[in-house]
């Protein structure tokens, strides 16, 4: 298979397995069984592409060229391959969970539920593709809407009032903000091809690139930075293999990485880096992150914690890339498939609680470690993982993230980072203490673990948490591509 | 001479003859057979036609054998084509898909003579693309116009009598206001014909007539074609007006009316009035940008399906205007390729409500709650056709959008605004798209849905949805045809600039 025929197969492979989902959806076991071959022949797809774009190499393929200049084209770098590569190995994980949990809970409109998420999965390979910012736009559209029927799965009033607000501050700052950022990217460059090094310097200088930079920021909505976070915390009304691989891996992650991208390729970090209009951007990661995890301390509900702590996460990443440094930059990368180890964890963890005994609340969750053993021991590595404590992945990630800092005497940054560290600790270890020693109320019913499908599942992303801070060398090597111009 | 030089006379010829011979006819079925065999026809010459002009190249027809400016000419060039795809492509769609939803609303006995009445209706809208004489126009506008409010007025609902009244007294006022400004001129320069129009015009002296009859034809158009102000009487005639006929009319009949518009005010009066590209500019772009802004705001209140996508149109023609009236190459290609395209779209979309309405009857928004579990393709072909009307890249709408952006970018302050308004104009576009997609997914069935028995749509109708939505699709990714016409005609028009 060609690298092109490999690009085009990724995208149609899940729009056809979304297709025979639905014809299949009357016979449950035949239906899941086609979810999971689609995800490991995606996965095995988007592993073909790996080894040409490790050597450098980068696989283009144009779909349909609009007009001159302006066309529907993919191409794969380095960061959109780590993208594609960490959305579609987590997607069979997720879909294995995703049986026992639909199942355990006895959701209904399962087919839908299947249909949606191989879609939405399709639009995730289109967004880590994207050779333009056009075609990254209406991939990215096309994942809000093949999400928003799985936010709102439950269906009845709270459910759909939460899945509106979802829908309309993604699809409202995309078009209002986002789409005008291209336009005028358009309009000033003559170009959307993605370029690294960046295609606009030399045509926009001045405090233009600020507000453009802050058109985009704000325009890229998925990346949940404050104000434009609602979202997500409104997401969480979604049965959890949905807030699990959609709103900690596949959805969130499509924004900052589309906000790093926009970053290394339409602006540059050279331009960026001498502009101050742009600095703005390092502050309002910063005060993202330390916001969350002050609204995160105060949260009484496992999933709305777990989505403030994915925003302080997030902006961990936008901070990286607006530190601007190289070493930061591969942070940033690293960060992506770190944060997605570790959280996917914690919420295959909060859906396997919920599934076995129903609770959702964290006092609720006194003395659950002794009945669930091996999804509190995946949780407790999430939970270190995300504070970045070694040997877990988060620590890699954060470690190069400072290193960044560090070299171009960042202090903010640096002292967000230990700052966050602390909060970080300070919601998630009173969870791990009540869990482990907490003293169980009298009045429980026993309950054991969850299904073995979601305890695997958690079992293997737990497992990648830990691997990734051995062995992670492929990715670094890959995401030193990005970087080698940069002095 | 072959006949293929007979084209655009047979262009008319065709629809009229045919009319009165669906009356003799006197069985439904046959009529429609007919009336469809004849629109189908015409499709083919437009086609035929289209093939020729390509390139650039202009068609001529002297008829009776009269050379112009004593004898009418017909007169093609990549405009008038592009019109006339538009028209019998929307017209053989329509009669497809709209045989099962018109036997509902019509008895049988009266169906010959409506089919008749649609043939006549298409033969006038024909007849004004392709003529290259002012008068002319005027007659074909009047037998297009009578024709088609005898083709509303027989929508089920009475209330269709009043809407059509209403159309029929700002119609006929804009037609005369038309025809006064062609006397005008005609009192100024002797002559009717469009090409030598331009020519006399500029040996005029006095130049006042011909200032006033400027603003009789432009506003005369302006009421026949929906600009805003002058849309009040599109939702009513829209809203009521068989499934069918509103696919048809929608899609075609007020493109035509700022067909001539553009012809008049860019081919005739650019080059010769001074002042006339300024005012023409500060004249209709804030008409075009409150026609957008009020359209959208409005559309997003209704309740009623087709009352929403009414309103849409009041904000669509907006684009075409605005494009048009930035007096530029890019402006005036976005204007018409947005002709084109949203003829595509809005086509597409009432025949998808066509499809409902046929099933249902009733057309609220609380009324089609959970109605794609019933008629999963025919939803699917309305979100189809609503993803290219919001103007999401990979559709036709986006080309047309993409387009008028890159003509705002180009035209100073006056631009920026006009680029946020058609931003957010499509913001209200997708919420107004998103309304009626998500009652239709999402909503849970009421009393009437899960009491009847509605069922997918006929597949007449499903095609003709289907092959509507599918082009819209294909010009968004290979738009090459549209493009290529209208910027051809757009160079066209812009050429007689001085």
């Amino acid at each position: 298979m060609s690298a092109a025929q490999a690009i085009a197969a990724a995208l149609a492979l899940p729009t056809l397995g979304a297709l025979l989902i639905a014809l299949c959806g009357r016979w449950p076991n035949l239906r899941e069984a086609v979810t999971l071959i689609t995800a490991v022949a995606l996965a095995a797809v988007v592993a073909t592409l790996l080894p040409e774009v490790d050597a450098g190499g980068r696989p283009e393929l144009v779909a349909a060229e609009l007009f001159p200049g302006l066309a529907i084209a993919f191409s794969v770098e380095p960061l959109g391959m780590l993208f594609a590569a960490l959305a579609s190995g987590l997607w069979i994980v997720n879909s294995v969970y995703s049986i026992g949990y639909m199942r355990g809970n006895a959701e209904k409109h399962q087919t839908r539920f299947y249909v949606c998420f191989a879609i939405a999965i399709a639009a995730t390979m289109g967004v880590a593709f994207a050779g333009n910012l056009l075609t990254l736009f209406l991939f990215y559209e096309v994942l809000t809407l093949s999400t928003y029927p799985l936010v709102s799965h439950k269906g009845d009033k709270a459910t759909v009032t939460s899945a509106r607000t979802y829908l309309g501050i993604l699809l409202g700052t995309s078009i209002g903000l986002l789409l005008p950022a291209i336009i005028w990217t358009y309009a000033a460059t003559g170009t959307l091809t993605f370029r690294l090094g960046g295609i606009l310097e030399g045509n926009l200088a001045g405090p233009s690139i600020g507000l453009l930079l802050g058109l985009f920021v704000f325009g890229i909505g998925k990346a949940a930075i404050m104000p434009v976070h609602r979202w997500l915390p409104a997401a969480m009304v979604a049965p959890t293999p949905v807030s699990a691989l959609l709103h900690a891996v596949a959805v969130v992650k499509a924004g900052v990485f589309t906000i790093t991208k926009v970053i290394l390729y339409v602006f540059g970090v050279d331009l960026l880096f001498d502009e101050p209009s742009g600095t703005w951007l390092l502050y309002l990661a910063a005060f993202t992150i330390i916001a969350a995890s002050v609204v995160a301390l105060r949260q009484q509900n496992l999933k709305r914690m777990l989505a403030y702590s994915t925003i302080g996460q997030l902006s961990y990443v936008i901070l990286a890339a607006a530190v601007l440094t190289p070493l930061s930059e591969i942070g940033a990368a690293v960060h992506i498939v770190a944060h997605a180890f570790g959280k996917i964890t914690l919420f295959f963890a909060a859906g396997a609680i919920y599934t076995a005994s129903k609770k959702t609340e964290l006092p609720q969750l006194a003395g659950i470690g002794a009945r669930m053993p091996w999804t509190m021991a995946a949780f407790t590595i999430g939970a270190l993982s995300m504070i970045g404590v070694p040997p877990t992945g988060g620590f890699v990630s954060k470690w190069f993230i400072l290193a960044g800092a560090f070299q171009s005497d960042n202090y903010i940054a640096l002292f967000t980072i230990i700052l966050s560290t602390a909060l970080n600790a300070a919601y998630f270890l009173p969870v791990l203490f009540i869990a482990w020693f907490g003293r169980e109320a009298d009045d429980q019913k026993p309950h054991g673990e969850a299904p073995l499908p979601a305890v695997m599942a958690l079992t293997v992303t737990a497992l990648a948490t830990l691997g990734f801070f051995f062995f992670n060398e492929p990715v670094l090597d890959l995401e030193r591509q990005l970087v080698e111009a940069l002095p | 001479m072959s006949l293929d030089a007979h084209l655009p006379a047979l262009q008319v010829v065709v629809p009229l003859l045919v009319a009165p011979l669906l009356v003799l006819l006197r069985d439904a079925g046959l009529a429609w057979a007919g009336a469809f065999a004849a629109s189908l026809m015409a499709l083919v010459l437009a086609v035929l036609q289209v093939a020729q002009v390509t390139d650039g190249a202009v068609l001529v027809y002297e008829m009776g054998g009269w050379p112009a400016p004593y004898g009418i000419e017909l007169r093609i060039d990549g405009f008038n084509a592009l019109i006339l795809l538009l028209v019998t492509g929307a017209s053989t769609l329509s009669l497809l898909g709209g045989r099962e939803s018109l036997a509902r609303d019509i008895d049988d006995d009266r169906q010959p003579l409506f089919y008749a009445a649609w043939l006549i209706s298409l033969a006038g809208l024909s007849g004004i693309a392709v003529t290259g004489d002012a008068f002319n126009v005027f007659v074909f506008m009047e037998i297009s116009s009578l024709a088609t409010y005898i083709l509303i007025a027989a929508g089920s609902d009475r209330r269709a009598l009043t809407a059509v009244f209403k159309y029929l007294i700002m119609g006929t006022i804009g037609a005369t206001f038309y025809l006064i400004g062609v006397g005008l001129v005609y009192m100024m320069t002797g002559t009717l014909n469009f090409a030598d129009m331009e020519q006399r015009l500029a040996e005029v002296a006095d130049q006042r007539p011909v200032m006033v009859a400027a603003g009789f034809i432009t506003v005369g158009l302006a009421l026949k074609a929906a600009v805003f102000p002058l849309h009040v009487w599109l939702p009513n005639a829209y809203a009521y007006a068989p499934h069918a006929v509103t696919a048809y009319i929608a899609a075609c009949s007020t493109k035509v009316a700022l067909y001539v518009l553009l012809r008049f005010d860019f081919f005739v009066f650019q080059g010769n009035l001074a002042g006339h590209s300024a005012q023409f500019t500060s004249f209709l772009i804030p008409l075009a940008l409150l026609g957008i802004v009020v359209g959208s705001a409005i559309a997003v209140v209704q309740s009623d399906v087709k009352r929403i996508l009414a309103y849409s149109s009041v904000a669509q023609i907006g684009y075409i205007l605005l494009g048009a009236s930035f007096n530029s190459l890019t402006g005036l290609t976005a204007g018409i390729a947005h002709m084109f395209n949203h003829a595509l779209a809005k086509g597409a979309l009432f025949l998808a409500v066509a499809a409902i309405g046929t099933r249902l009857g009733r057309l609220q928004l609380r009324d089609i709650a959970g109605v794609a579990q019933r008629m999963p393709w025919t939803m699917a072909g309305l979100a189809l056709a609503g993803a290219s009307l919001v103007g999401v890249p990979g559709t036709a709408g986006f080309i047309s959008k993409w387009l008028l952006l890159e003509a705002s970018m180009e035209a100073g302050v006056i631009g920026i605004i006009a680029a946020v308004v058609v931003v957010a104009s499509s913001l209200a576009a997708a919420v107004y798209v998103w309304r009626i997609v998500e009652r239709a997914y999402f909503g849970s069935p009421g009393p009437a849905l899960s009491a009847g028995t509605a069922a997918e749509a006929p597949w007449p109708l499903l095609a003709a949805l289907w092959i509507a939505g599918l082009a819209n699709v294909y010009f968004g990714l290979v738009p090459g045809l549209p493009l290529e016409l209208s910027s051809s005609a757009a160079a066209e028009l812009l050429g007689h600039l001085p």
